[in-house]
């Protein structure tokens, strides 16, 4: 095979990747020059130079090859070595190099002057940076500062930023975007088991015979993993797909069974579950006897609505019967009433989850964590999957996906959030003592006390007791609900914004200096996926101009503001120092990192890594190293899986007369969140140019709205016109409509709530009251 | 000159006619969906003439109900095109 075989082939698996997401479960079969097995594997080298990364989209953390060439990314093909994905990509990953060569890349450092982002040399602006940040602390106080990053931050950039921000300037005001897509997953995880992330991993999928995909439109989000859903039906026919939404996807076709439910309804569906395998004695009662106890928690909890919310929950104990009378108002029959779920497809659920002779995956996203009560339904799934013991074992897995590459490595594992360390809680002496040991800084100067998640810290700004905010790697002007507010705040005179991206977005666009960032491949890193596997990648090419990684930058800035010991490494070997650091604060049997030298070597380790072997099922002894016993949740005081009682309690706005739709919004298949690089990959950005609005077809009839024209649409924040699609690639059920927010130039989150969870402080995106009105 | 990717959806019924006659075309090689009326096409040019002609050629098939560019690679500057 030669150089041009291998573009070839590349092309060809480009167009396979968009097939396969388009209609999942297509297959091909070879008929001419190019077969199958070369279009999606091209072996040969073609003159290239191929290196492993994970991709830089989504939480899947698929295996990619880059083949490199005169310096620059030219290919990319499935890397076959990878377990996540076998050599698969989605239209991103196929593409995902594109998006280093945008036009527009950031190459120079721009700082405000007379109302303009002006050019200035990359030493200038780290200057004016870090004055600005010790200006800030000596007139207003050190928690007059912040740092918001993400969850595509790699794991040094978050770790160097957790040092920079607790161990050196002494305040908790560090918040990684993440608080928007699996802050609930974390409290989910937490409140459940007392640790944090899946016990299973993907080999779950070839041993499980039943997926229940709850709110996860999986087809479009989560694509690779999808195709290895299809893949196991493919080969064993008795597998079942259920699709559990709000909302008719590409995933519903796709299923064996589809059912919609209600807005928020979920929480009820849950709890009929439970019901329905307590009243039918399908309680597996020696796992529950040895291994879960009940609890019950506040109610009625609020929806944070209001600046300066807060809540503590009070769990209390108690028994299986005072279980089984709390979830009498829950019947098959009543949850049918309000979910709009047929007690037949709850009785069939419930089924499906106790049948002994089935291996039950439950899946989901963003339709759980982006909830008001997104705390209580990742417990209420994790309850059902506890009372009939199919849990930690191969194939019967509850398991949270993420949205982003470093959701799991970066933002939750290191804690680059207001109330995390690198291991354990700020509240914690002694995982406040264990930073100070190993920063080597006085234990005084981690503050106890937690002080803003994501949207407090965006209403802090706008309040104006944060006057310096350094953005790094997410796009908030785009992100945050109720944006106008938010942007309004961030606007305001005496507020300094500095953002660190690759390309101009709404947010460079509010700041004051803009430093141009190193992307991906341009440096070196890594990247900690769903499945807790972390995943590391060379520097492959070299940044464009003075952009420079966002660790790097935070290191410059804190040696201007004479953090200089803390930061102590040269540029050369950083990151494998600083990998070493941090794996310090993971060591032991629960959660031991791998060594830098087997990250380099292998596409991605789980941890815990003990003794060379890497962990694919916690909490259970014949797998987990920490785990004594047959299974032993170690993460609560009491060795046992929570299962909490968790009411329906209805969110915050509902429809009525005035604005009588339920508005949903997420993400499409094609773009990555913001839309800030796959917009301007070519091929992505034709094949889904701009935002619409979904609506049902009889709602668009009788509203007289046709295919293409535009929609107004008007909540209680704010009015958008877009324009409609009917029966596009997805439908909503009437009353309801579906915008995506990948698109800058129609910016949905104008229109939304920033309510949240009270336990997670996640904010929920999927649901507030809306009119609609032809434009 | 690039080479090009497409997804092509056959005229109803006309699946098999398409296959023949993209196979026929110089420079096209073809890659058949086994469970939809849906087939990748891959293009490789030597000119901007042959180029032209393919696409004209592609244009008049009767078989083609639409044709959808996906990927698009320029070995001579070894970059993604950004068409």
């Amino acid at each position: 095979m030669n150089r041009r075989d291998v573009l070839k082939s590349m092309a060809a698996g480009a167009a396979i990747g968009a097939a396969e997401a388009m209609f999942p479960g297509v297959f091909f079969v070879p008929a001419g020059g190019l077969s199958t097995a070369a279009a999606q594997t091209p072996a040969a080298d073609g003159g290239l130079a191929w290196k492993k990364t994970p991709c830089r989209f989504c939480g899947v953390g698929c295996g990619l090859l880059v083949g490199i060439s005169n310096g620059r990314a030219v290919a990319v093909k499935g890397d076959p070595a990878s377990p996540v994905n076998r050599g698969l990509c989605c239209v991103k990953g196929y593409h995902s190099v594109m998006a280093l060569y945008g036009k527009d890349r950031l190459t120079r450092a721009l700082v405000r002057k007379d109302g303009k982002l002006v050019p200035v040399p990359m030493k200038e602006a780290l200057d004016l940076v870090a004055s600005k940040m010790a200006e800030t602390i000596k007139t207003h106080g050190k928690d007059a500062v912040a740092m918001y990053g993400s969850g595509q931050w790699t794991i040094p950039d978050g770790y160097v930023a957790s040092k920079f921000m607790k161990g050196g300037i002494g305040t908790n005001n560090l918040e990684g975007n993440a608080r928007l897509c699996m802050a609930s997953a974390v409290t989910g995880f937490m409140t459940s088991f007392g640790l944090d992330e899946p016990m299973g991993c993907y080999e779950d999928i070839d041993h499980a015979d039943t997926f229940v995909l709850w709110g996860n439109n999986m087809a479009e989000m989560h694509p690779v993993l999808f195709s290895r859903l299809l893949e196991r039906r493919l080969k064993n026919p008795d597998v079942k797909i259920i699709d559990l939404a709000t909302r008719w996807t590409r995933t519903s076709m796709a299923a064996d069974r589809s059912i919609l439910f209600k807005p928020q309804t979920d929480l009820a569906i849950a709890n009929a579950i439970c019901h329905e395998i307590i009243r039918n004695d399908w309680v597996h009662t020696g796992f529950v006897r040895d291994h879960v106890s009940f609890h019950e928690g506040k109610t009625s909890i609020g929806y944070g609505l209001e600046d300066k919310f807060a809540f503590k929950d009070e769990p209390k104990t108690i028994t299986l019967e005072r279980y089984r009378e709390l979830l009498a108002d829950y019947s098959v029959e009543k949850v049918e009433a309000l979910s709009g779920v047929p007690a037949r497809e709850l009785r069939y659920l419930a089924s499906l989850y106790a049948d002994p002779r089935r291996k039950v995956m439950s899946l989901w996203c963003m339709g759980f964590n982006q909830h008001t009560r997104g705390t209580w339904i990742n417990n209420l799934v994790y309850n059902i999957h506890l009372l009939v013991g199919k849990i930690a074992t191969p194939g019967n897995s509850p398991f949270s996906l993420t949205g982003q590459p470093s959701a799991c490595g970066t933002v939750r594992e290191v804690g680059t959030l207001t109330h995390r360390l690198p291991h354990g809680d700020v509240t914690d002496e002694k995982a406040r003592k264990l930073a100070a040991e190993i920063w080597s800084v006085p234990v005084e100067r981690i503050p106890a006390k937690p002080t803003y998640h994501t949207v407090e810290m965006f209403r802090a700004v706008d309040r104006g007791d944060i006057r310096f905010l350094w953005i790094q790697v997410t796009n908030p002007m785009v992100t945050m609900p109720k944006l106008r507010r938010y942007r309004d705040g961030l606007k305001k005179d005496d507020r300094f914004i500095v953002v660190s991206d690759v390309y101009p977005t709404p947010t460079t666009d509010v700041a004051d200096v803009v430093l141009p960032a190193a992307m991906w491949i341009e440096r070196e890193g890594m990247f900690g996926n769903s499945e807790r596997r972390t995943q590391h990648f060379d520097r492959m090419l070299t940044p464009p101009g003075e952009a420079m990684s966002d660790t790097w930058q935070i290191i410059e800035v804190a040696r201007r503001m004479g953090f200089e010991k803390l930061f102590p490494w040269s540029e050369a070997t950083h990151i494998p120092e600083i990998w070493k650091e941090y794996s310090r604060f993971q060591h032991g049997p629960d959660h031991e990192m791998a060594p830098y030298e087997e990250l380099k070597k292998r596409p991605g380790v789980m941890w815990p890594f003990v003794n060379g072997k890497e962990t694919k099922w916690r909490y259970n002894g014949q797998y987990d190293p920490a785990a004594k016993g047959a299974f032993d949740f170690y993460g609560k005081p009491d060795h046992r899986a929570w299962i909490w009682f968790r009411p329906y309690e209805a969110p915050p706005e509902v429809p009525d007369a005035q604005y009588p739709f339920w508005l949903n919004t997420g993400r499409v298949l094609e773009h990555w969140h913001t839309g800030s690089m796959t917009r301007r990959v070519p091929i992505l950005h034709q094949a889904v140019p701009a935002a619409y609005v979904e609506l049902h077809p009889d709602d668009a009839r009788r509203l007289g709205i046709g295919n293409g024209q535009r929609v107004r649409l008007v909540t209680r924040r704010g009015a958008l016109v877009l324009p409609a699609q009917i029966d596009g690639r997805a439908r909503p059920p009437e009353g309801q409509v579906f915008v995506p927010f990948f698109d800058e130039g129609l910016l949905i989150n104008e229109l939304t709530l920033d309510a949240y969870c009270p336990i997670s402080g996640q904010p929920d995106y999927k649901k507030c009251a809306v009119k609609v009105e032809r434009a | 000159m690039p080479i090009k990717s497409y997804l092509a959806y056959p005229v109803r019924g006309q699946r098999e006619a398409l296959v023949a006659a993209l196979r026929g075309l110089g420079g096209c090689e073809v890659v058949v969906a086994a469970n939809r009326d849906l087939l990748v096409v891959v293009t490789d040019t030597p000119d901007e003439a042959t180029e032209d002609a393919l696409q004209e050629a592609l244009a008049r098939l009767p078989a083609i109900e639409s044709l959808a560019l996906v990927a698009g690679i320029s070995e001579g500057e070894a970059r993604y095109e950004s068409t």
